[in-house]
């Protein structure tokens, strides 16, 4: 089985992101920059569908800049087999992200799809669903546990109530969450091994596939800072100021 | 059992001495057709992730590594326009100095405001193309010895390993690194240079080190109050006569200035905290000018080795050198150490280069690096400025500065005199009974802040759940004698708030080393009276990520 897993570089969730003094968007001017987390989590569930004798190849896909090559390394690194980085300029919105990976999909005819339920710079959760929609695969999103049975894929989704588990037809797509896995780290060795491993560089055009932008950021703003607590003396005091100045009783 | 990697050279630590040996290397093995295997690896998350510095920069070096550095894009943006020094006399007051009483190494006409980190993360990208192999997120942590006793590499740290020694769900154990050179640039008081040094004896003729501890500080600034390349230096206020140091505050690109204050860890009063010191700094005209209706940006702290040519170490033994901070070749007259720690890299190169290719034997590899390093600038530049801080410590700031302003501007460094500095800046602490608590003012929130919230500003994280990487030889002696005698002085002394006294006021004392919130300064392992505290490399990846400092 060949698997196609997404990987998106953001910006490293131990950095403060930092809104630009002009509010045009965040500062990324020399931040350190990861992998998605739940795209980590979607190498991981590759890596260990191929040493279980499931998967037989992994092909690992970004949409970026080619600074985006350096978290395909780390996917290659991880333990897939090549990579591809669809080149643009900064990375699309979610719509035009999905078509690029179903063009992908046409040529790499893949029997599954892994991506990460979302990024953590964006935080759409559109990606994979539209992903869907466009090949009209089924697709389970949210997944804590993937397993093949009998030639069709059993996910177990973390859903609101609990957990739910669905069993696929093949091609599909899954989303991870959080709980599939822990992903392990990359050794030097195979960190030296993936620089040598093949990475093509798409563009949109020879996909086929318009960058046609249908939202525009207007402003992004820092939350607002959190003002300091005071102590109040009594209990009639405090239920006075939750009436008048709080304004919740 | 652990996998080994064989290299011709292991370079442990991606600063600016690390990353020039790197690239000097691969540009000798290009030019004599040699193949070569260069690894450089780097404790912090990417290159340039754990670099904090002022930073004036003097391109000296570089023009020597990349002559063609302004075509490769390096991040030297902003030149020195004008030099300010001034004498915070008290909270308000100060003096500005006349340009013409200043030390000529005090003159920055010619130098670029820099960001070290960019610095860096540049040099890094240059070693990549080069062919280097840079494995950031990997921490040496274990030095490798062959039967003779050469240095013949390093172990990186095991990944995945719980708070009690356990083996978590993905636990990787560390790779042996081996070479036939290692070169260390960990920076100042790096925890694998300090097993080196005891063990080869590097420092049995030198002066004992003498530190500083730096923390800086990035704002965003009104644009109106921007000057682009003006460089201001001063001294006095907030510490008082006994206590060394200075503050910087430069103009840098992109409407943002860079703001610090370094304390000389040969302190005496352990209620000392150098971080409120420089809290409390900023509200002083001088700076308050530039900050006020600014944001600050990031925060950041490091130790500096400032005991120059006196305190300088061997720096060769068998099978390797002692580069930059990680032996002191920071020039205290100039307040500078990287374009110094720059030219030992390249000299380190050039001299492991040849010792390859003459498959060099080991009895002649001391005198050849000394030799080298004899023959070079860099050592001209450091006996010559060797006066400059013993001056100030032991004559004082006004006669110390009255001798270096006429031993560097008349005699350019060359008196026939050495002043010597023999004390260790941790015996210079004394009982917390001598002096009075220092009442610092609240952080107003504006200027100043807190420990927790500058910390956070570092982006610094450590897994969790991982064994305390901040080694106390005996577990029981902060509470037994730190305490009673010293009031604790980690508490004041750490800048990120690691160490805690807690239950004091119950009447039961406990020690809380927060951990995850270190910053890897290495003051404690330097500071602390008694030479308790062990800094050792925590997993490979942790630390702070500072962006632009």
């Amino acid at each position: 089985m060949k698997i196609l897993v997404t990987v998106k570089r953001v910006i490293d969730y131990n950095v403060k992101v930092r809104v630009k003094p002009d509010q045009s968007d965040v500062d990324l001017a020399n931040v350190k920059m990861a992998m998605n987390p739940f795209c980590e989590i979607a190498v991981e569930a590759a890596v260990r569908l191929k040493e279980a004798g499931i998967a037989t190849e992994i092909v690992a896909v970004s949409v970026g800049p080619s600074a985006c090559q350096e978290q395909i390394r780390t996917a290659l690194a991880l333990g897939a087999d090549r990579g591809i980085q669809i080149d643009t300029a900064e990375p699309p919105e979610s719509l035009v992200v999905a078509k690029l990976l179903a063009a992908v999909v046409a040529a790499e005819q893949p029997e599954l799809v892994i991506l990460g339920k979302q990024s953590i710079d964006a935080d759409n959760n559109q990606t994979g669903q539209m992903l869907a929609a466009l090949l009209d695969w089924p697709q389970a999103t949210f997944a804590s546990a993937l397993a093949l049975q009998e030639g069709r894929l059993e996910v177990t989704r973390e859903i609101d109530g609990g957990l739910q588990t669905l069993s696929l037809a093949l091609p599909a797509i899954v989303t991870t969450d959080l709980r599939l896995n822990e992903p392990r780290y990359a050794s030097l060795p195979n960190i030296m091994k993936a620089k040598k491993k093949l990475l093509e560089v798409r563009t949109p055009a020879e996909l086929g596939v318009a960058l046609k932008a249908h939202t525009r950021l207007l402003k992004v703003e820092a939350p607002a800072e959190r003002q300091g607590g005071i102590k109040v003396g009594s209990v009639s005091e405090l239920v006075e100021k939750l009436k008048s100045e709080a304004k919740v009783i | 059992m652990r996998e080994a990697m064989e290299f011709d050279v292991v370079i442990v630590g991606a600063g600016p001495a690390g990353l020039s040996a790197a690239c000097r290397l691969m540009q000798l093995a290009a030019e004599q057709n040699r193949p070569l295997e260069v690894c450089v690896v780097e404790k912090g998350s990417e290159v340039g992730a754990h670099i904090l510095s002022g930073a004036v920069f003097e391109s000296r070096a570089l023009d020597e590594l990349f002559p063609d550095w302004q075509e490769r894009g390096a991040p030297l943006h902003t030149p020195v326009t004008t030099d300010e020094v001034y004498l915070l006399r008290n909270a308000e007051q100060a003096v500005k100095l006349p340009d013409a009483l200043l030390p000529k190494s005090l003159h920055n006409a010619g130098n670029h405001i820099v960001s070290l980190g960019n610095l860096v993360r540049w040099l890094g990208e240059q070693a990549e193309a080069l062919g280097v192999q840079v494995f950031p997120g990997f921490a040496a942590a274990e030095l490798l010895y062959d039967e003779s006793g050469r240095v013949r590499g390093v172990a990186t740290g095991d990944m995945g390993v719980a708070a009690d020694g356990s083996h978590k769900d993905g636990f990787m154990p560390g790779m042996e690194l081996h070479a036939r050179y290692t070169l260390f640039a960990e920076g100042c008081r790096g925890h694998l240079g300090k097993q080196l040094a005891e063990r080869f004896e590097l420092a049995r003729n030198a002066d004992p080190q003498h530190y500083g501890l730096g923390i800086k500080e990035l704002w965003d600034i009104d644009p109106a109050r921007h000057r682009p390349g003006l460089v201001i230096h001063g001294a006095g206020w907030p510490l008082d006569k006994d206590t060394g140091g200075g503050f910087f505050l430069y103009h840098a690109e992109n409407h943002q200035v860079v703001v610090g204050l370094i304390v000389d860890l040969n302190y005496a009063n352990p209620w000392l905290s150098p971080f409120d010191e420089f809290q409390r700094l900023k509200h002083h005209p001088v700076l308050k000018q530039y900050l006020e209706g600014g944001k600050r940006v990031s925060y950041g702290a490091r130790a500096i080795a400032k005991g120059g040519f006196n305190a300088l170490p061997e720096m060769a033994f068998p099978g390797g050198l002692l580069l930059g901070c990680d032996a002191g070749t920071l020039n205290v007259a100039k307040i500078k150490g990287s374009h110094t720690a720059m030219k030992s890299g390249l000299l380190a190169a050039e001299t492991v280069f040849a010792a390859l290719t003459e498959e060099l034997a080991d009895s002649a590899w001391a005198p050849r690096w000394k030799a080298a390093f004899e023959a070079s600038w860099l050592h001209e530049e450091l006996y010559r400025s060797r006066n400059f801080g013993p001056a100030l410590h032991r004559l004082g700031p006004l006669a110390g500065g009255a001798f270096n302003f006429v031993e560097q501007n008349v005699f350019a460094g060359r008196l026939p005199i050495t002043l010597h500095d023999r004390q260790t800046d941790h015996a210079r602490l004394r009982p917390a009974a001598e002096f009075s608590p220092i009442a610092y003012r609240k952080p107003d929130g504006v200027l100043s802040f807190d420990k927790p919230a500058s910390v956070f500003l570092s982006n610094t994280n450590h897994e969790e759940n991982q064994p305390c990487h901040l080694v106390l030889k005996d577990g029981a002696l902060p509470l037994r004698e730190n305490l009673p005698r010293y009031a604790e002085p980690a508490q004041r002394y750490c800048p990120a708030g690691v160490y805690e006294v807690l239950g004091a006021e119950q009447g039961e004392p406990r020690l809380q080393i927060n951990a995850q919130n270190c910053l890897h300064c290495k003051t404690c392992d330097i500071k602390d009276p008694s030479q308790n505290i062990v800094w050792v490399a925590p997993e490979g990846g942790g630390g702070p990520n500072y962006p632009n400092m």
